[in-house]
């Protein structure tokens, strides 16, 4: 398959998380999304890094995956202390980080 | 070349499907379950784009791991069927999918009409050796060592951080008791 298809592909993926992002209001589905929009960018780094012929891609790749890793235990973290302080799971209602 | 674009196709479509399952469906633990298919339907891609190892990752530390941690944490809150889109959303639910559509539109035109001589081709041959374990690995210890050692310590942040989060604060039952200890 042409690299195209897979960059057209991994922005479809982006924009639908993309959305997810701005119409969900559940924390947990916003993180979700996110997840969604970093795996678009790592198939078009991967799909780039097939096309270069080289791993470099590849390697950027795995680094987001780390990233993405540490993002979800910063975010699930949050999301346990405000279950835990009965704040309202959603996030319009969420302004400010203090208490 | 068939078998790979009918490959292509199939795992094209899971993803784009668990992608759209994760946004529209209510319950938040379904919404996790399509978005493990979803990472195992990218893993096939990766796999046709040789990033063997890297598929292998997908499946382990993402599909595996991560997702795992979802579930624990949906468990934990308990099931919030909140509706998909509350009526007093506002502007955003109207211009939201919007806003994506043009952001798809504007990506699609610049990747199709930019001037990228590789776009229309599969990329060059590679050998057995592209994207295996030990490629990668040459690679992060010669080239990329300095990420390697970053994202290693940006993981121990995390761990710790996720401890400092997760620990058992005194005057929690009490909610208006001052706390001097926060964060």
């Amino acid at each position: 398959m042409d690299t195209s298809w897979y960059v057209v592909l991994s922005a479809f993926i982006f924009c639908i998380g993309a959305a997810g992002v701005m119409t969900r209001r559940s924390p947990l589905v916003v993180l979700l999304c996110l997840e969604l929009m970093l795996n678009a960018g790592n198939l078009a780094l991967i799909a780039f890094s097939r096309m270069l012929g080289n791993e470099e891609g590849q390697i950027f790749a795995l680094i987001v995956i780390v990233v993405a890793a540490c993002e979800v235990v910063i975010g699930l973290g949050i999301i346990v202390g405000m279950f835990r302080r009965r704040l309202p799971i959603d996030v319009d209602q969420m302004n400010e980080l203090r208490g | 070349m068939l078998f790979e674009q009918i490959l292509f196709f199939l795992a094209g479509f899971g993803a784009i499907a668990g992608a759209l399952g994760v946004v529209m469906l209510r319950n938040p633990f379904f919404s996790v379950l399509a978005l493990v298919t979803h990472l195992i339907a990218l893993a096939v891609l990766f796999l046709l784009l040789r990033a063997d190892f890297l598929a292998a990752a997908q499946v382990v530390v993402y599909a595996g791991a991560v997702m795992v941690l979802y579930v624990f944490v949906v468990a934990y809150v308990g099931d919030s069927d909140t509706p998909l889109r509350p009526a007093d959303g506002g502007l955003m639910n109207a211009f939201g999918p919007l806003a994506a559509l043009a952001i798809f539109v504007e990506i699609t035109v610049a990747v199709v009409g930019s001037s990228l001589s590789g776009l229309g081709g599969r990329g060059p041959e590679v050998d057995a050796r592209y994207g295996s374990p030990e490629a990668i690995g040459d690679l992060l210890l010669t080239k990329f060592l300095i990420p390697f050692e970053a994202a290693s310590f940006l993981l121990l942040l995390a761990a710790v951080a996720a401890v400092v989060l997760a620990r058992k604060r005194r005057g929690l039952e009490d909610l208006d008791a001052p706390r001097e200890a926060t964060g």
